[in-house]
């Protein structure tokens, strides 16, 4: 059977079957620190009801199943993470996957800005920088990314607000959409965009300096090898030799690190999310921690973890189609 | 031919002049060991050459930088002096970045060590506990073992730690793997040697210079961790911290943006100080590696 599909198919498959142990320990890590938190499901509920009896409260505890063997409880919880119910929510009084699809779409639309920056930006600067090494462009290409890597988002979330909204008057301080202004068609579309430029520079340089510090050493390397020296002995002009041969090399180790970075940009959300007031989930998780709104945060980690693994996945399969030295099957 | 051409070359000078040597080939690396000494002693004198404490009032509240020379950089809203803030909260930034380096470098040369040097099925089981652990945002965890744990110095430290061992994990495994078949490795095995010797004796002095280079990127992260925590007013209240001036000063940003950039230019400048000590420390730790 296996001999019929195509190689691809195949590594495709066997890197799944690597992912599932990966999902189901983070589940298992949830559930530990579910458990780790003070208090459980009926504590909040008894809170929220204003105090009730023990004979209730054990009754409530019955009927959650938290008399319950520790072992069958971990398997109800996986079984229900797996459906996507994440039980719920005592400060939104909703269920957590409601709560968590409704932020989901801006935090998406921030990351896909933020990342597409960076990662266009970052290469190439890099090749830009690579290309030139050692000169004053490589120099202040060099030291501008030590500055932007240097630099926490939040600092330089507020600076860009200082100068933008509250010096220049050109960008609204917070929030995705002017409230109140119920603005249709590109009018909305234009207003969104509006509210996102700031963030999303926030968020993008210090990966940007990332990208183009990598890159900047790819391109190097690979420009020194044979294969590049031949195509050059053979009269490739420059500019094709860049795109056609170095490039193409150059960018794989990058585009490992995409899908490593996803995880790290998903939590750097946090903070520009909530200086920014954009409703997605990293907003969302400051909320929830402030408020110890502990099933909502455990749904916030499991969504990003099977966001990350997905985006793992995807990645490594592009890897193996740009790079013809991995073995698939 | 001279005579002097026959003559036995002079001995090789110590290894920290060698050190030093290369290191200090690299300028930029010699920036960051100046910015970074600068930072230590702040966060030694805290106290000493800047009386007063950065928590308590010291004078009229919003003072500017440069007008009262008792507090020379400004007070904020409530106050307090920044410059005592900025030197307290080297102290704080230091500490916690160089503990919770310490905590992430250990747990991850004992899981990199076990899993490279042993591989098969500790691998397996470690590396995918390590994945699991990547997969997860950084700074998610982070806040919610602090909701978990609270908001104690002590256990934000720990947290830091906890959250940043995966990448030192994955680089001491590489290490042991293409060392446990070497030649010395055999050898002491031939003799009998006790796994643990071979672990922490013959193979990890070897795996140390890539970890010691990264430990400056951890430093680093460290330092932006707790400041971002801090700024969002979850770090422990009862020390200065930039995060936290920079948080503050949020508050008054539009009259007197200098509470939140000055503490703000103080990070920076730290962090990019390990980042130009880490590439001073790859180059003389790593001299054979092409730059």
């Amino acid at each position: 059977m296996t001999l019929h599909m195509p190689p691809i198919l195949v590594y495709a498959l066997r890197r799944l079957a690597q992912a599932i142990p990966v999902v189901i320990l983070i589940m298992i890590g949830t559930f530990l620190l579910l458990k780790l938190a003070p208090g459980d499901t009926v504590d909040a509920l008894v809170g929220d009801m204003g105090g009730a009896d023990a004979a209730f409260i054990a009754r409530l505890r019955a009927e959650y199943g938290l008399d319950q063997p520790i072992w069958v409880q971990l398997w109800r919880y996986m079984v229900k993470l797996a459906s996507f119910d994440f039980g719920w929510s005592f400060v939104y009084e909703q269920p957590v996957s409601t709560v968590l699809m409704e932020r989901l779409g801006t935090t998406l639309m921030l990351m896909a800005a933020s990342l597409s920056i960076a990662f266009t930006a970052g290469i190439a600067l890099g090749a830009i920088a690579a290309r030139r090494a050692y000169s004053a462009t490589d120099n202040l290409i060099s030291v501008l990314g030590l500055v932007f890597y240097a630099t926490p988002s939040f600092f330089l979330s507020l600076m860009l607000m200082l100068v933008f909204s509250v010096k220049l008057g050109w960008l609204p301080v917070g929030g995705i959409k002017t409230i109140a202004a119920f603005y249709t068609g590109w009018d909305h579309v234009w207003d969104v965009i509006r509210h996102l430029i700031m963030p999303t520079a926030a968020l993008s340089l210090i990966y940007l300096a990332f990208y183009l510090r990598l890159m900047r050493a790819s391109v190097m390397e690979v420009a020194d090898l044979d294969y590049v020296r031949t195509a050059r002995a053979k009269g490739a002009k420059e500019g094709r030799l860049m795109i056609h041969h170095i490039m193409r090399n150059a960018l794989l180790p990058v585009i490992t690190l995409l899908g490593l970075q996803f995880s790290t940009v998903l939590g750097g959300s946090i903070v520009v999310e909530t200086i920014f007031t954009l409703p997605g989930l990293g907003q969302l998780a400051y909320q929830s921690v402030v408020q110890r709104d502990m099933n909502t945060l455990m749904g916030i980690i499991f969504l990003c973890a099977i966001i990350v693994v997905v985006v793992n996945f995807l990645t490594d399969l592009l890897y193996a189609r740009l790079d013809s030295r991995i073995e698939l099957a | 031919m001279t005579l002097a051409d026959t003559e036995i070359a002079p001995p090789e000078p110590p290894r920290y002049v060698m050190f030093w040597r290369r290191y200090k080939r690299n300028r930029a690396a010699v920036l960051g060991l100046v910015l970074f000494a600068v930072v230590v002693l702040m966060a030694l004198s805290a106290g000493l050459i800047e009386p007063g404490d950065p928590l308590r009032r010291a004078g009229d509240p919003l003072t500017p930088p440069f007008v009262n020379w008792a507090t020379p950089l400004g007070t904020d809203q409530l106050g307090r002096d920044v410059l005592a803030g900025v030197f307290y909260g080297a102290r704080i930034s230091l500490l916690i970045g160089v503990v919770a380096t310490l905590v992430a470098i250990v747990i991850g040369v004992v899981i990199g060590a076990l899993a490279g040097y042993f591989g098969g099925w500790v691998d397996d089981v470690l590396m995918r506990i390590t994945e699991a652990f990547q997969t997860i945002p950084n700074f998610v965890l982070l806040l919610t073992l602090v909701a978990i744990m609270g908001s104690k110095i002590e256990w934000i430290t720990l947290a830091i730690g906890i959250v940043s061992w995966t990448a030192p994990a994955r680089m001491v495994r590489a290490e042991f793997m293409s060392l446990r078949n070497r030649e010395f490795v055999d050898a002491a095995r031939n003799l009998g040697v006790s796994n643990t010797s071979i672990i922490f004796r013959e193979i990890l002095p070897n795996a140390m210079p890539p970890i010691v280079v990264y430990a400056s990127v951890i430093m680093a992260l460290s330092i932006l961790m707790e400041s971002a925590l801090a700024f969002l007013a979850l770090g422990d209240p009862n020390y200065a911290s930039w995060g936290n001036m920079i948080g503050q000063g949020r508050a008054v940003l539009r009259s007197a943006p200098y509470c939140a950039v000055i503490p703000g230019i103080a990070i920076i400048l730290t962090v990019l100080s390990f980042s130009l000590l880490g590439e001073g420390l790859n180059d003389a730790l790593n001299p054979r590696q092409k730059k």
